[in-house]
C-alpha cells in the first residue's frame, strides 16, 4: 500500500471550535496523514521573536515556530494545511502571512483554510485531495505535452463537459448542462466522439474530474480520478502556453471558485470559496435570465455598460438579484445592469479569494464563466492586469484530464 | 473553603497551590508540555464537539470565532461558579498557557467584572518578585479562609 502523505498541520483553535476530527477524517479519505510539527517550549519563544510578527496568542506564537521548524528542515512533511478560526483577525493576518512564508521558502504545496464549527470533512476533501495529488504526482503534473488518444471529463455541478485529444490537438468536444451525472456524461462523450471521428476502443486513456469524476471515473474505469485544482491549473498552463514560470488561474465556478498560484505548472498555494451563490456562475445565470438573454449574451451586453450606474446593496444572490431588479424598474439600462452583475461576481471573488493567494502574471481566467467577456473584464479592471483566456477555456478540466491521463498509456 | 478559578486555567502550580490552602481550584490541569504535539499548547484532553461553540453562545456571540466559544463552553461554567479568583499576567508558557489571547480577554474580563475576591498579578520577572508573588498568593489564601 503508498504510504501516507504526511500533511504538518498549522492552527489555531480546531480542537475548541470541535472540528478536529473533521480535518483528520478529510485526510484519512485520500490516504493523507495529519500531524503536527513536535516542537519544544524554547523552540516558540525563539522562532517567534525572529519572525517579528508580534501577535498576542500563543496558539499563534506556536503556529508561527512550526513553519519555521518546517521551513528550516527540522521537521519532514509532504504538505502543510494552514487553519485557523473564521472571524478572527489576529489569525487571519497570521495565516496569510505563514501560508506566503511557507510558499516563498520551501517548495511544500500549502492550502490555507478558516473554519466554523459546521465545517465538515466533506467540505475539506476536495483541499485535502490537491494537496495529497501535488505531494505524490509531481513527476505526472509535470507533464507537458499529450501523446496517443485520450479522453478527458469534467464532470461539474452546473455543466458536464468532454474532450478527446489526439497527438497533442483538441479534436472532439462536448458540452451540455449536468443533469444526470452518469447520464450527461455518456451524452457529451458521445458527441466529443463523434466529431473527433473515432470509436470509444479507440481511447487509450481516460481521466476524469469535478463534482463527479468518482461516479464517473468509476463507470468509465478511467485511468486517472483527480479533483478540478491540480486538473484545471495543468488544463490552463497549457491552453494558455504559458508552462514554465508563475501564472495564476482562476475558475469561477457554478458552484465554488478557484484562485491558484501555479509554478512551473504545479499549484503552490490555493483556495477555493464556495457555497455563496453570489460570488459564482449561478448569479449571472440569473442576471442573464432576468435580462431576457442567453448567458452567452450577457458578456457582450456588459461590455456596453458601466455598472457604477447600479447601485448593488448585497453581494447575496437574493438581495443582490433584487438590486438589480430595482435598477431596472428605476430607468438603469440592461447594459449597466448587467456590467454591475458582472462586476459584483468579480469584486467578491477579488475580495474575498484573490487576498489568500499572490497574484503573479499572467492571470488566466477559466472555466465557462471566463466566456463572459464582462466578467473578465471587470477582473482585469480589478487587478489591473491583462486577463489572458485561452482557447477552449471552458473545457479545461477535460483537456486537463486528458493532457495527464496520456501519462498512464501503456507504451509511455 | 471556597472554589478559586485560576488563571491561567491550566498553571499546575497555582491548582496545587489553592488545594493545599483547602480551596477548590477551578482549572483545566492541563500540563503545559517540554514538548508541543498537539494541534494547541492547551489542546483539550476531551473530545470537544461541534455542540461546545454553540453552548459557548452564553458568553459569546455568533460572530466570535468558534475556538474562543468552544473554550468559553469549558471555562464560562467556571467563572459562573468562581468565589474567588486568581489572576497572574503574562505568565511564562512553562507556568501554565491559554492558546487564545480573545478567549483570555474575556475570562478575565468576567472574573475582574465579578463581585468576588480577586489577586491581580503580574508574572515575576527576578527572584526577588518571585518571593513577594508567592506571598501574595498565600496571604491571599489564608485570607480566604484557607488552611496554612
Amino acid at each position: 500500500m503508498t504510504p501516507p502523505v504526511r500533511i504538518a498541520q498549522i492552527s489555531c483553535g480546531p480542537d475548541y471550535a470541535g472540528v478536529q476530527a473533521e480535518i483528520n477524517a478529510a485526510a484519512q479519505e485520500v490516504n493523507g496523514e495529519i500531524f503536527f510539527p513536535d516542537i519544544a517550549l524554547k523552540d516558540i519563544r525563539r522562532d517567534f521573536d525572529s519572525f517579528g510578527l508580534d501577535v498576542k496568542s500563543p496558539d499563534l506564537k506556536l503556529a508561527i515556530a512550526r513553519a519555521k521548524a518546517l521551513v528550516d528542515g527540522r521537521v519532514d512533511a509532504d504538505a502543510v494545511f494552514i487553519a485557523t478560526c473564521f472571524r478572527c483577525a489576529e489569525a487571519a493576518i497570521v495565516r496569510n502571512e505563514l501560508r506566503r512564508y511557507i510558499h516563498e521558502n520551501s517548495k511544500l504545496p500549502v492550502v490555507s483554510y478558516s473554519f466554523t464549527e459546521r465545517t465538515t470533512s466533506g467540505t475539506l476533501l476536495t483541499r485535502m485531495e490537491a494537496l495529497t495529488t501535488i505531494a505524490r504526482r509531481r513527476a505526472l503534473l509535470a507533464r507537458e505535452t499529450q501523446s496517443g488518444i485520450t479522453l478527458g471529463l469534467d464532470s461539474g455541478s452546473a455543466t458536464t463537459k468532454a474532450v478527446v485529444m489526439k497527438d497533442n490537438q483538441i479534436i472532439g468536444t462536448g458540452w451540455e448542462p449536468t443533469t444526470e451525472v452518469l447520464k450527461s456524461a455518456n451524452s457529451v462523450i458521445e458527441h466529443a466522439l463523434a466529431e473527433a471521428g473515432i470509436t470509444m476502443k479507440e481511447i487509450e486513456a481516460i481521466g476524469t474530474t469535478g463534482y463527479g469524476r468518482f461516479l464517473v471515473g468509476k463507470e468509465l474505469n478511467a485511468d486517472l480520478i483527480q479533483e478540478e485544482l491540480t486538473v484545471n491549473s495543468k488544463g490552463a498552463v497549457y491552453l494558455a502556453d504559458r508552462q514554465h514560470g508563475p501564472a495564476t488561474v482562476i475558475d469561477i465556478g457554478g458552484m465554488d471558485n478557484k484562485a491558484i498560484a501555479v509554478m512551473d505548472g504545479i499549484p503552490g498555494t490555493f483556495t477555493m470559496g464556495g457555497i455563496c451563490a453570489g460570488a459564482s456562475g449561478r448569479f449571472l445565470e440569473m442576471t442573464a435570465k432576468r435580462l431576457g438573454v442567453d448567458i452567452t449574451e450577457l458578456g457582450p451586453l456588459a461590455m456596453k455598460g458601466m455598472g457604477v450606474h447600479v447601485p448593488m446593496n448585497s453581494y447575496c444572490i437574493v438581495f443582490g438579484t433584487q438590486s438589480l431588479v430595482n435598477a431596472l424598474a428605476a430607468g438603469s439600462s440592461r447594459e449597466d445592469v448587467a456590467a454591475a452583475a458582472c462586476h459584483s461576481v468579480a469584486e467578491q471573488v477579488f475580495e474575498q479569494q484573490l487576498q489568500e493567494v499572490d497574484i503573479k502574471e499572467p492571470v488566466i481566467m477559466v472555466g465557462g464563466t471566463s466566456l463572459i467577456e464582462g466578467l473578465v473584464h471587470a477582473m482585469g479592471e480589478l487587478l489591473q492586469t491583462k486577463i489572458v483566456v485561452p482557447h477552449h477555456s471552458q473545457y479545461i478540466g477535460s483537456v486537463g484530464s486528458a493532457l495527464l491521463a496520456s501519462g498512464f498509456i501503456k507504451d509511455e | 473553603m471556597v472554589k478559586v478559578f485560576i488563571y491561567p486555567a491550566t498553571s499546575l502550580i497555582l491548582s496545587d497551590m489553592v488545594a493545599r490552602f483547602g480551596h477548590t481550584p477551578l482549572s483545566s490541569a492541563v500540563a503545559i508540555r517540554e514538548r508541543i504535539q498537539t494541534p494547541g499548547l492547551e489542546s483539550p484532553p476531551l473530545q470537544i464537539t461541534p455542540e461546545e461553540p454553540k453552548k459557548g453562545l452564553k458568553w459569546a456571540a455568533v460572530e466570535v470565532p468558534a475556538g474562543v466559544r468552544g473554550r468559553m463552553s469549558l471555562y464560562g461554567p467556571m467563572v459562573e461558579a468562581a468565589e474567588a479568583a486568581i489572576i497572574i499576567n503574562d505568565a511564562d508558557f512553562s507556568f501554565g498557557c491559554m492558546g487564545c489571547a480573545r478567549t483570555n480577554e474575556l475570562i478575565k474580563f468576567l472574573l475582574r467584572e465579578k463581585k468576588i475576591p480577586k489577586l491581580d498579578l503580574n508574572y515575576p520577572k527576578n527572584e526577588e518578585e518571585g518571593v513577594q508573588f508567592v506571598s501574595a498568593i498565600k496571604t491571599f489564601l489564608t485570607d480566604l479562609g484557607g488552611a496554612k
